[in-house]
């Protein structure tokens, strides 16, 4: 009996500890800051571990049945705190802190009662100087155990929140045990254990489908706050802030900073159409940020702009939420501007429009899908919709981190008998970035920029056209359906720049 | 390597081949009480047990009329619409093709569905050989060859070159790369893998082997083969490795729909060593395909020829006289029957027919008789999204489950320039070779739809439990004489030599006649019975087939 006691002694200190790290750790990684969010939640928790002791006093009666109750709560409470302040993170962002620390304080002041409850159980069979001794040991070893078993195999081999789930299971085991070891001087005993069953099917239940739980929310930790956070059926959504820098993440991957995206879209937009003032019907495939048009609606001779983005998601954020569409100068409200929710592939199949200038901004070939978007098959696709004079520019990823990737795009437009004329710039929050613009027939850089620009001058433009030694042009196959080369070089340049 | 379309019984065949077509009937389906998990809704397409008996029982209506027509082709798949093609070349406009069902194209057929169009049955050609002529001549005229149709290394419309990944296997969980398992494999199976593969290279370099099979080398040592099965054969290479075993018995379900212990060696053999089409812009093993299978060649084949083609119309007795073949066809619609009595004859419809409709032709009968056919079960599944694409290899156009009874399945939108996954259709495909060609035939007609789709969801679902939840529609294609089985002694047997033979009225122009099912037999024969026609009426042509 008495080394039982002991032992739950050594996992009840083992769980409090888990707790209490889990909530720190996952603190830290949403919210940054690692040394406040330790030091807030160790405090936050110690100081809720008195004021579970004192309270402890006011427990006078039943203190098995009352210690199961409590073991069983904080197994409960602490087991799903993890995956709880997750949720809470992605879907609720707002009162995260508040949940957090109540949450913490919580489990805290639970814990702070459970070893004077155990100390009092015991002392009716042992000295009190046995006890205090005997249970600050085991309190103090199993906080060892577990602070060195944390980040050595819970956290990289369970993460949060199935840890936190296992520590869980471990009270209400506790909870268990304590009634069998008890069960002559327990009343409704049966009534507890039945709570206490549900209680291990919950947590094990739970645990079983953690993986899902982890990945869902996992997914969505990003370091800054966020201030918009949606699941289209295309794409996950998140919309972060840092003081004055907005960023959008579509699945994780950042698509622009608000520092540095003039940097991008300028690059995107004005070497091509400063050279063509007689455009007037624009295309943009893809950029449902509505930042490729803040740039193309800077040219009054443009009569028209078609925006093909699949996501209604998108182009309803960015036209609606307040803090983007000052970002994209609000511009899809312009009359100019059309709308289509489509594939664009699709859509480019049925159109037989044709226009002055068109932009393909889609995301990076990483996938087989979208390697298609970068085919030869969609560049001939792409031909029939630019009239006689017509220019396009492609979005084609980093000429220095995936250079070959890079000259593939180039090598796949050429061969289909375009002009290429590659360039890149340097986007601080991307890196060095690649462009090429494509037209039936050779390129010259404008001689001027007719609207406002913050970073392009005329006297850069042509600069931009020159590749230094390590961005400088390498062989490359033509990417097709149905060899797909281009996903390939993708995949072995980035896994070589992450890793 | 991967399956081989099959094409084959097309037309006229009732419990014999395939009425009903797209008009078979449509069930309603989960519906009936007590089976907990609903069956989507679909239709069976395929035999028309209900005409095939008729047809069997004789209960027609005899001949109300009697007319003549210079040629007469009975059978629209693609042996018969390949004759008309060649015919229409050559200027010949007074010929009349018959095709039993709605829809010309036998198996190659499309067919359309809520979630866009699939293939019937057959989905796939190979780069065509410098050999394989007339091939290459449609493809140039559908501008899928680009350039010379004559080169060695022609380019190929990307759109129709299968597009990458081409195909995967799913084993022990996991999806693989390609076809054979190169994972979960001991270094003894892929040692015999590449013995394998060189022993076929080694019949490659050799030119050995043909596409079209009749431009086959005949040495007694090569005809040999066709005497043992090519299970037999790889065992007496001292191949005996488990993997490599599957891997050539699935070709062999794939291609012939005939297990490996009862394919001829020489068409297992065959398969491997004909191919030598290679292209400027794809890998030599890249296939041609379309979403809806091979339904844009039966397009091809069919759009000069439109106003000649009569459909709904069975041929139910042929006869030689002196002065012409009196063919009598029955019209189900108008529930009359019709006397065409043709100068000259193309039978394009499969030829396990031929014993009962030809009249006084015992020597044709009995060859006839020499055939089998391979039952095929064809389903296809129409999905709101695809299924995950799971653990392993990413989603490829053709996904093949090991140790499985089936062959797999193809993805209709793996060809279409789109991104969002709209849905698809898979279309599932299972020969019936474990059991005899009369059982499968009968296991067809008894099992029910819902029988059948839950023998396909159980095999699909190891791969992808979620696939029946996705599936909003589910039509099965029955198939009782899909395609000829080239077993152990047929090929070179001499049950087709009478079929192949030349003759004053009555040419024979289908796969069967070359002994297995792929477009390029069938598409050779079509054509080489109307350069024999041609010749037989004094027309001036060019030939297609040197």
């Amino acid at each position: 009996m008495q080394q039982a006691l002991l032992a739950s002694v050594f996992v009840v200190a083992s769980c409090g500890l888990a707790y209490e790290l889990i909530a720190g750790a996952l603190a830290s990684y949403v919210l940054g800051d690692s040394i406040t969010q330790f030091s807030t939640v160790i405090g936050t928790y110690l100081f809720a571990m008195g004021v579970g002791s004192w309270f402890s006093r006011y427990i006078v009666r039943d203190l098995v049945g009352r210690f199961v109750r409590i073991e069983l709560i904080i197994g409960v409470l602490g087991g799903f705190s993890a995956a709880a302040l997750y949720f809470m993170f992605v879907w609720a962002p707002e009162p995260f802190k508040i949940a957090l620390y109540l949450i913490v304080f919580l489990i805290g002041m639970l814990v702070g009662l459970e070893i004077p409850l155990i100390m009092r159980i015991l002392k009716r069979d042992i000295a009190f100087k046995d006890v205090v001794s005997q249970v600050l040991t085991f309190d103090y070893l199993g906080a060892l155990a577990v602070s060195i078993l944390f980040p050595v195999l819970l956290v990289p081999h369970l993460g949060l929140v199935r840890s936190a789930l296992l520590f869980g299971l471990l009270n209400v085991a506790v909870a268990l045990w304590a009634l069998w070891l008890f069960r002559t001087q327990l009343p409704a005993i049966a009534w507890l254990r039945g709570q206490g069953i549900a209680a291990l099917a919950l947590l094990a239940v739970a645990f079983a489908g953690a993986g899902e739980m982890t990945s869902l929310a996992e997914t969505h930790l990003y370091a800054d706050e966020i201030v918009h956070a949606e699941s289209s059926p295309y794409q996950r959504i998140v919309v972060t802030r840092w003081k004055d820098d907005l960023r959008l993440h579509l699945n994780n991957n950042l698509q622009f900073s608000s520092r540095d995206e003039y940097r991008y879209h300028e690059a995107l937009v004005h070497p091509a159409l400063a050279t063509l003032p007689g455009a007037r019907r624009v295309l943009v495939l893809g950029g449902g940020d509505g930042l490729a048009l803040r740039e193309i609606l800077k040219y009054p001779q443009v009569e028209a702009v078609t925006l093909v983005d699949l996501d209604p998601a998108m182009t309803r954020l960015f036209s609606t939420a307040p803090a983007l569409t000052a970002l994209n100068a609000n511009a899809f409200a312009s009359p100019k501007v059309k709308v289509v929710n489509a594939d664009a592939l699709v859509w480019l199949e049925e159109s037989r429009e044709q226009f002055d200038f068109v932009v393909v901004d889609f995301p990076d070939p990483s996938n087989f899908a979208i390697g298609k978007l970068y085919s030869a098959a969609f560049y001939r696709l792409l031909e029939k919709h630019l009239s006689a004079t017509g220019l396009a520019v492609v979005q084609s990823t980093s000429p220095l981190y995936a250079r070959q990737s890079f000259w593939c795009v180039v090598t796949t437009i050429e061969s289909t008998g375009l002009v290429a004329a590659p360039y890149h710039a340097l986007v601080p929050s991307f890196g060095e970035w690649g462009f090429v613009l494509v037209g039936r027939r050779a390129y010259a850089p404008p001689q001027e920029y007719p609207v406002a620009t913050r970073f392009l001058t005329p006297a850069l433009t042509p600069a931009l056209f020159e590749f230094p030694k390590d961005m400088a042009r390498v062989p490359a196959e033509v990417n097709q359906l149905n060899n797909q080369a281009l996903v390939r070089y993708f995949e072995r340049e980035w896994r070589h720049v992450i890793r | 390597m991967r399956r081989r379309g099959f094409l084959g019984a097309l037309g006229a065949c009732g419990t014999l081949g395939t009425l009903g077509g797209l008009s078979g009937t449509t069930l309603v389906a989960g519906c009936s009480p007590g089976s907990p998990p609903p069956i989507p809704r679909g239709r069976v397409l395929g035999n028309d047990v209900d005409l095939g008996h008729r047809l069997r029982a004789g209960d027609l209506p005899p001949p109300g009329e009697t007319r003549k027509i210079p040629v007469l082709i009975v059978g629209g798949g693609i042996g018969g619409l390949a004759a008309g093609w060649k015919l229409a070349k050559a200027g010949v406009d007074d010929f009349l093709l018959l095709e039993m069902e709605e829809e010309t194209g036998g198996n190659s057929r499309g067919l359309a569905t809520a979630a866009g169009a699939c293939p019937f049955a057959a989905h796939y050609l190979p780069l065509p050989g410098i050999e394989a002529v007339a091939v290459r001549e449609l493809l140039a005229e559908l501008g899928v060859l680009q350039g010379d149709p004559r080169a060695p290394r022609p380019t190929y419309d990307e759109r129709y070159l299968c597009a990458m990944p081409q195909e995967r296997l799913y084993r022990n969980g996991l999806w693989q790369e390609g076809l054979w398992p190169h994972i979960g494999t001991n270094a003894n199976d892929h040692a015999q893998y590449a013995r394998f593969q060189e022993l076929m290279a080694a019949y490659r370099d050799r030119r050995a082997f043909s596409v079209p099979m009749a431009l086959s080398r005949r040495s007694p040592e090569l005809l040999a083969l066709d005497r043992v099965s090519m299970r037999d054969w790889l065992l007496a290479q001292k191949l005996d490795s488990a993997p490599l075993h599957w891997y050539v018995d699935y070709a062999c379900r794939d291609d012939y729909g005939t297990a490996s212990a009862d394919t001829s060696a020489w068409a297992g053999i065959h398969y491997f060593a004909c191919r030598s089409g290679e292209a400027a812009n794809a890998e030599h093993d890249t296939v041609l395909t379309a979403p809806d299978g091979n339904a844009w060649l039966v397009r091809g084949l069919v759009r000069g020829i439109t106003a000649r083609i009569q459909s709904g119309a069975i041929a139910y007795r042929v006869e030689q006289t002196k002065r012409a073949v009196l063919v009598d066809v029955f019209l189900p619609a108008e529930e009359r029957s019709v006397r065409f009595a043709a100068e000259q004859l193309i039978w394009a419809a499969p030829l396990f027919l031929v014993p009962r409709v030809f009249v006084g032709e015992a020597k044709l009968a009995a060859a006839a008789q020499r055939y089998s056919h391979a039952p095929w079960l064809v389903a296809n599944l129409v999905v709101s999204s695809l299924p995950s694409a799971g653990a392993g290899a990413p989603r490829a156009w053709d996904n093949v489950l090991y140790d499985s009874p089936g062959l797999g399945y193809v993805v209709s939108s793996h060809q279409q320039m789109r991104l969002a996954d709209a849905g698809a259709v898979l279309t599932y495909y299972r020969a019936l070779s474990g059991m005899s060609p009369a059982a499968g035939r009968e296991a067809l007609l008894s099992r029910t739809r819902e029988t059948w789709l839950d023998e396909v969801f159980a095999d699909l679902g190891r791969a992808h439990a979620e696939l029946r939840s996705l599936t909003v529609a589910a039509d099965i294609v029955r198939l009782g004489h899909a395609m000829a089985r080239p077993t152990v002694g047929f090929i070179w047997g001499g049950a087709r030599e009478p079929f192949a033979a030349d003759s004053p009225r009555l040419r024979f122009a289908h796969a069967d006649v070359s002994g297995f099912s792929i477009f390029e037999e069938a598409q050779y024969r079509g054509v080489l019975a109307a350069e024999r026609t041609l010749r037989r009426l004094g027309v001036r042509f060019t030939s297609s087939l040197v």
